[in-house]
């Protein structure tokens, strides 16, 4: 028996299926995910020219709440919000209220006694934006900058674009996704838009302490063999490993995961000759990748980062865009009632 | 409290259908209620006066509701609930019977935090609590608790609340020692380093929704280990809330094998399985977690056929902001005790489950497992549920009692309306002014 229906996709749209919120990729339907692309690639252009603005978010104010400490994903967001000439305020919570006891709901009423018109949010648990989204006073829009191990859908989403970039499609492409997929929401919300995007296979390569329970549910087809697993690869997603792995009992050492699941020239050379290689980022080189590999032709990661802005605008302007239109239509039904 | 039915006045039950999990299902001519007891039933009833007579109609006449698990968070911070607060909704979900928790704050541990227990119910409970002690010192699971002095105090058992287990060295002395007096173990099975920092069912929804799962290993581990240990020391051991349906197979081979064991299943387990958690419901953060389709219909054969001895409201009620937050959070629990009779009800509606096994598990089920019996018949303590089966609640802010407002359904009707709640033969629900 399901208990309720307020699942993150009924959240995150309006009545239309307009974005109002962005805190998964589950519930969002190819179109959607298309639009999001399309309109990022718009954006691109923006910052090609020598004045970086558009006027979209004029006068809106974007809370960057971040309570978890990074520094390219709110920088990417906060030059994303600029361009859309948004005004933006940069608070870093992990430091400041809650470590002094104060609860998330508590912080919140606090900032949105502040009139803002967005807060985006990164948070250590998974569904604390989910969360923050239901209990927001209406027209606020969420947006997910990464929640636990849940989700990571403007990683994703950019992560997108880039294959399009550089494959056109996404008709059968097979894509591997290589390391700790068990802790990582970047891995979720990838294989989640891969499946949605019609990709022709979605391969998971990691030993079995990295893996979520029945991990094949999300759409995934799990190889233990690195060496099989690089096989007729069209792009190859290798995660970052976090040093504390080893404490937890989950992998012996650094110097074991890099020769089985570390991506050298040797292992690249398996996979289809223009294979492209990606990382969400901060690489470890030497743990999970390659120095020659990392800083090679056939790797896309600092194109990943210069779309990760466009992404970001994308999706703020259209979660605006939805808030805005769902406020109008509110106004009016109550004109005419 | 006061009570309607002072010493010396009788009440009178006219109609309804007799359930009493002894027997089969009988119409109630009369049940007369005098001091106290079930002074007669039938004929006899029918042809005696009485100082007040109901007219049960339709409505099921069961005996009072035993609850092997209830937190009334008294003592506490009062912020959760207290026992005035906990116990009269547990009389307006029809039950008589209640077993305290020993997680409270102070945790019961002590015959002196026992007897603050039942000094409060004694004067603040319109029904009977029964307190169970904690079997480590703070249930911390290092350090014997005063089993022997708990017992005398009043504990009707010993338990590790809703801990888990963290060493089997010191379960196996917890139990020789309990067997030493002849109590009774209630353990929550549930091995914690397996556990770790999980708080929901290692499945498929915690797989896409990122939550830090707790592995039905955690429980079937511990529920082999504490199968064993009971073997083992002979003591009797009462299994609390379990949630997984290979720990039903296991305990249905050791009662083959003869070991006195007994168990429970909270009842939104019945109802409920992992696809709650879907759109991150804290509500639904419970422990052990609610896990998959076959694990609920496993748990629910387990009722039918009578491996699961008892029904459980495990009530946690809990301040709002206990529950306000994400997941990872916020504390585990439902506000259980009013909707156990109407969840239970729906399972019969949709065939899940029969009348009579539900009554039995709400009664002489966990009646059994105390010791002591729940029947309907002359001379009986008179502690009694009338309920209409065909009438229908909301719960909501203004309906619900507890302190906890996060029951498990609201703002949805539900069926089973309890009419009256005797306990001793005085009216516990509905508590009537002055």
């Amino acid at each position: 028996m399901t208990a309720n229906d307020s699942s993150p996709h009924h959240l995150q749209l309006t009545r239309d299926g307009q974005l109002r919120h962005f805190l998964t990729l589950d519930g969002l339907n190819r179109a959607l995910l298309t639009d999001i692309l399309d309109t990022a690639d718009s954006f691109i252009e923006v910052g090609e020219r020598t004045i970086k603005k558009v006027p979209l978010l004029r006068g809106r104010t974007v809370v960057n709440l971040f309570f978890e400490s990074s520094t390219r994903t709110r920088s990417t967001f906060e030059l994303a919000a600029k361009r859309l000439s948004a005004d933006v305020l940069n608070l870093d919570i992990s430091t400041s209220a809650t470590s002094k006891g104060e609860s998330l709901s508590d912080t919140l009423l606090n900032l949105e006694a502040m009139a803002s018109d967005m807060f985006v949010v990164r948070h250590s648990q998974s569904g604390a934006p989910h969360f923050i989204a239901e209990s927001v006073t209406p027209g606020v829009a969420i947006i997910n900058a990464g929640d636990g191990r849940h989700a990571h859908p403007t990683q994703a989403m950019l992560d997108m674009l880039t294959i399009r970039q550089k494959k056109g499609q996404f008709e059968g492409l097979k894509v591997a996704i290589v390391g700790d997929v068990l802790h990582s929401r970047v891995a979720r919300s990838q294989i989640r838009a891969l499946n949605e995007l019609g990709a022709g296979e979605v391969r998971i390569i990691a030993p079995g302490t990295l893996l979520p329970k029945d991990v094949e549910s999300l759409g995934c087809k799990v190889e233990y063999d690195m060496t099989r697993g690089m096989k007729d690869l069209d792009v190859v997603i290798m995660l970052r490993l976090q040093k504390e792995r080893m404490e937890g009992a989950l992998l012996p050492s650094e110097r074991e995961f890099y020769r089985l699941y570390g991506l050298n020239q040797q292992k690249l050379a398996l996979a289809h000759p223009d294979c492209i290689v990606m990382h969400p980022g901060p690489i470890n080189r030497g743990v999970e990748i390659e120095s020659a590999v990392a800083d090679g032709p056939q790797s896309v990661i600092l194109n990943q980062v210069t779309n990760g802005i466009a992404i970001r605008m994308a999706v703020m302007s259209m979660a605006m865009g939805g808030q805005v239109a769902e406020r109008q239509q509110k106004l009016s039904e109550r004109g005419q009632a | 409290m006061t009570s309607v039915n002072t010493s010396g006045s009788s009440l009178k039950i006219t109609g309804g259908r007799l359930f009493d999990g002894y027997s089969e299902e009988r119409d109630n001519t009369a049940l007369l209620i005098r001091d106290g007891r079930i002074a007669a039933i039938g004929e006899a009833a029918a042809r005696e006066d009485a100082d007040e007579i109901i007219h049960a109609g339709n409505s099921v006449i069961s005996p009072g509701f035993v609850d092997l698990c209830c937190n009334l968070r008294e003592p506490g911070n009062g912020q959760k609930g207290n026992i005035a607060s906990e116990t009269l909704a547990a009389a307006h979900g029809g039950f008589t019977t209640v077993c305290a928790s020993p997680e409270t704050s102070p945790v019961n541990d002590s015959s002196a935090v026992t007897h603050l227990i039942r000094d409060g119910a004694a004067s603040r409970s319109p029904i009977r609590v029964l307190p169970v002690g904690a079997i480590t010192r703070g249930l911390e699971g290092d350090l014997l608790s005063d089993m022997a002095g708990l017992a005398a105090a009043g504990c009707v058992a010993v338990g590790n609340g809703s801990r888990g287990v963290r060493n089997a060295r010191i379960l196996r002395r917890c139990m020789a020692y309990a067997q030493t007096f002849g109590l009774t173990v209630m353990f929550s099975p549930e091995n914690q380093a397996l556990a770790a920092d999980g708080y929901a069912h290692d499945g498929l929804v915690t797989s896409r929704l990122g939550l830090l799962g707790i592995p039905e290993v955690a429980e079937t581990a511990a529920v082999m280990e504490m199968l064993l240990l009971a073997e083992e020391t002979g003591v009797r051991l009462h299994l609390s809330q379990l949630s997984c349906g290979r720990s039903v197979e296991m305990l249905r081979d050791a009662r083959r094998r003869g070991i006195a064991v007994t168990a429970d299943v909270a009842l939104h387990q019945l109802v409920f399985t992992e696809d709650a958690l879907a759109g991150f419901d804290s509500r639904f953060h419970v422990r052990p977690p609610l896990r998959s389709e076959s694990d609920r219909k496993a748990l629910i054969a387990g009722v039918r056929d009578g491996v699961i001895d008892a029904i459980v409201s495990q009530h946690q009620p809990h301040d709002t902001a206990a529950k306000q937050a994400p997941m990872a959070a916020t504390e585990p629990g439902l506000s259980s005790i009013e909707s156990v009779l109407s969840l239970g009800l729906e399972l019969v509606e949709m065939n899940e489950l029969a009348l009579p096994d539900l009554i039995r598990a709400l009664t002489t089920g966990p009646a059994a497992v105390l010791g002591r019996t729940a029947r309907l018949e002359e001379g009986e303590t008179a502690d009694i549920c009338l309920f209409d089966p065909d009438a229908f609640w909301t719960p909501d802010s203004k309906t619900l009692v507890s302190a906890g407002r996060h029951a498990p359904v609201t703002h949805r009707e539900l069926p089973g309306v309890v009419r009256l709640t005797l306990s001793e033969g005085r009216k516990a629900w509905p508590q009537t002014a002055g």
